[in-house]
């Protein structure tokens, strides 16, 4: 049983379903009058977030909301991390106050890995570092599901930042898991060390894999986490890698462009691309609550968690090897 | 499955994973058949030709029983009856027993159950702790004017102060005892059976609203059971 969502690589192929499944009902129950389900009242939820992030804590937050669940907010500014506390007494401080799960968000990667082994209840990987994000890939999946009638067999370009980006990392071993095609396009220096290993192909030119795709998936540029010069410009990532009105014509008539956000427009997305009716930015965001309501639900709703997890399967291979 | 019988032409067939487990049949199709055609008779009587009945069937096995309800009610008073699904799964009181479960379909018909008179449609009547549920679950749909029960088999044991409206066949059985329902559009095979207690789940005791011995062969029943 998987009491944890650390990787969309401890997902199997049934889980992944599951989950997509279970958030497409629970999406029926949004254009209710009364949205609150009565499922998780009585449990405690803690949003651990050490780092910055709108959409999703604000997507947790009203996940577990919905689901009548208690959350406590907990964002590192403000608080005695401040002051030096470590992740682990961090931790140990929330568990004593008897919460039943923990979404951590945190600049470092494997954060996640780390708090699983010092906790008692469930923990959900909300972004760690550059590592994975995956109820991100979760809900780009049921997006494209959406969409697309399915992920089998589905083409999707994933372009931009791939080195730095957890959300790719997710979504590949996640989309390669439900079947679909998985094109990444970035320029040399923004593609991690090892990524021949991953179960995708590897393209520089946007142009040539746009006519091909189901699919966009663009990543913001990731400053922040840029301590080197990746790229001389960002007029020239933008000119070379941008999705703008002209390349968007490249794309077949039914392909949809995600975005994870938050978009920087003009650089990685031409602000009229974002706006236009193909992009499904905003309803990524609206799908992401559903989806993190099935996993709280699957995980924490039943005595024990409803997803298998990988481990229940021996033979099922580490995707990915060296991430 | 056709193990050689001398009684085959005359006892409804059973299909093999209950025949083996010492199941027996107690409704064939057309037992069915007339049950549903009698409740649906009943329904139109007791409310006056059903003008405001919307019908909603409970997952799994509920919902085609409502189906055919309707059907038959249409056919009856030459108008359509409404019908729709309501899913009781996130409002069962049972659910930390076990891992969470599979949601089924939530179907409201358009017009609503605001002021109307519904009728929840389920297959076995239990404990009554599902239709607990489903009167919370209802609640958050709207306000119905009134609320009915009609179920398929009704064997007993219940554990909350909850009768049906219309009931198919009553069923005595012991609490041990298995209750098995087949539909067509499910199963692909049609009838009620009952089996003896199942020695091999002891978790039973624990859990009486869903009951593991209630239909322990279908794993949608216990989606959540992987």
């Amino acid at each position: 049983m998987m009491r944890h969502l650390l990787s969309a690589g401890d997902l199997t192929r049934d889980d992944a379903l599951l989950i997509l499944d279970t958030a497409a009902e629970l999406a029926r129950l949004a254009d209710r009058p009364i949205k609150k389900l009565p499922t998780l009242r009585g449990r405690t939820i803690v949003n651990l977030f050490y780092e910055d992030s709108t959409r999703t804590r604000t997507s947790f937050e009203a996940a577990a909301k919905r689901l009548s669940a208690d959350v406590i907010n907990f964002s590192a500014k403000g608080s005695s991390v401040s002051k030096g506390e470590s992740l682990k007494d961090t931790a140990l401080t929330l568990e004593a106050m008897g919460t039943d799960a923990v979404v951590i968000r945190h600049w470092a990667s494997g954060a996640p890995h780390r708090l699983a082994g010092w906790v008692r209840g469930s923990v959900i990987n909300a972004g760690d570092g550059t590592h994975e994000h995956p109820t991100q890939a979760l809900l780009d999946a049921y997006t494209i599901r959406r969409h697309l009638g399915g992920v089998d067999g589905r083409r999707v370009a994933i372009v931009g930042d791939i080195l730095h980006s957890r959300v790719a990392r997710s979504n590949v071993t996640l989309l390669h898991t439900l079947g679909a095609e998985v094109t990444l396009v970035a320029p040399p220096t923004l593609l991690p060390v090892g990524v021949e290993s991953w179960p995708c192909a590897v393209s520089y030119e946007l142009d040539g894999v746009l006519p091909k795709c189901d699919a966009v998936m663009l990543l913001r540029v990731q400053r922040e986490r840029m301590q080197a010069a990746f790229f001389p410009t960002s007029r020239e990532y933008s000119r070379r890698y941008g999705l703008d009105a002209a390349r968007l014509a490249l794309l077949p008539e039914h392909a949809i462009v995600l975005h994870p956000g938050p978009m920087n427009r003009g650089v990685e997305i031409a602000a009229e691309v974002a706006d236009s009716p193909r992009s499904v930015v905003v309803e990524q965001v609206a799908n992401g609550v559903v989806v993190r309501m099935a996993v709280l639900y699957l995980l924490l709703g039943g005595g024990e968690p409803a997803l298998a997890g990988r481990a229940a399967e021996p033979a099922a291979a580490a995707i990915g090897g060296g991430w | 499955m056709a193990r050689a019988r001398v009684d085959d032409s005359v006892a409804p067939p059973i299909p093999a994973d209950l025949l083996d487990r010492g199941f027996r049949s107690v409704l064939d199709a057309s037992d069915i058949g007339r049950a549903l055609t009698r409740i649906a008779h009943e329904i139109l009587e007791r409310t006056r030709g059903g003008h405001d009945v919307v019908l909603l069937g409970i997952p799994t096995r509920g919902v085609p029983l409502a189906n055919r309800l309707a059907e038959r009610m249409s056919h009856v008073e030459s108008r359509p009856i409404p019908v729709g699904s309501l899913d009781v799964t996130m409002y069962r009181d049972d659910l930390r027993l076990r891992p969470a479960r599979t949601l089924g379909r939530t179907d409201i018909p358009a017009a609503g159950v605001d002021g109307a008179l519904v009728v929840l449609v389920d297959d076995v009547l239990f404990s009554g702790r599902t239709i607990r549920a489903a009167l919370d679950a209802l609640h958050e749909v709207g306000r119905p004017r009134a609320v009915q029960l009609a179920v398929l088999v009704d064997r007993g044991h219940r554990e909350l102060p909850i009768k049906a409206d219309y009931v198919g066949k009553n069923l005595p059985t012991s609490r041990a005892e298995q209750v098995a329902v087949r539909l067509t559009e499910i199963d692909g095979v049609e009838g009620v059976f009952v089996g003896p207690a199942d020695r091999t789940r002891t978790a039973g005791a624990d859990d009486p609203s869903h009951p593991p011995q209630y239909d322990p062969g279908v794993p949608a029943l216990h989606g959540g059971a992987r």
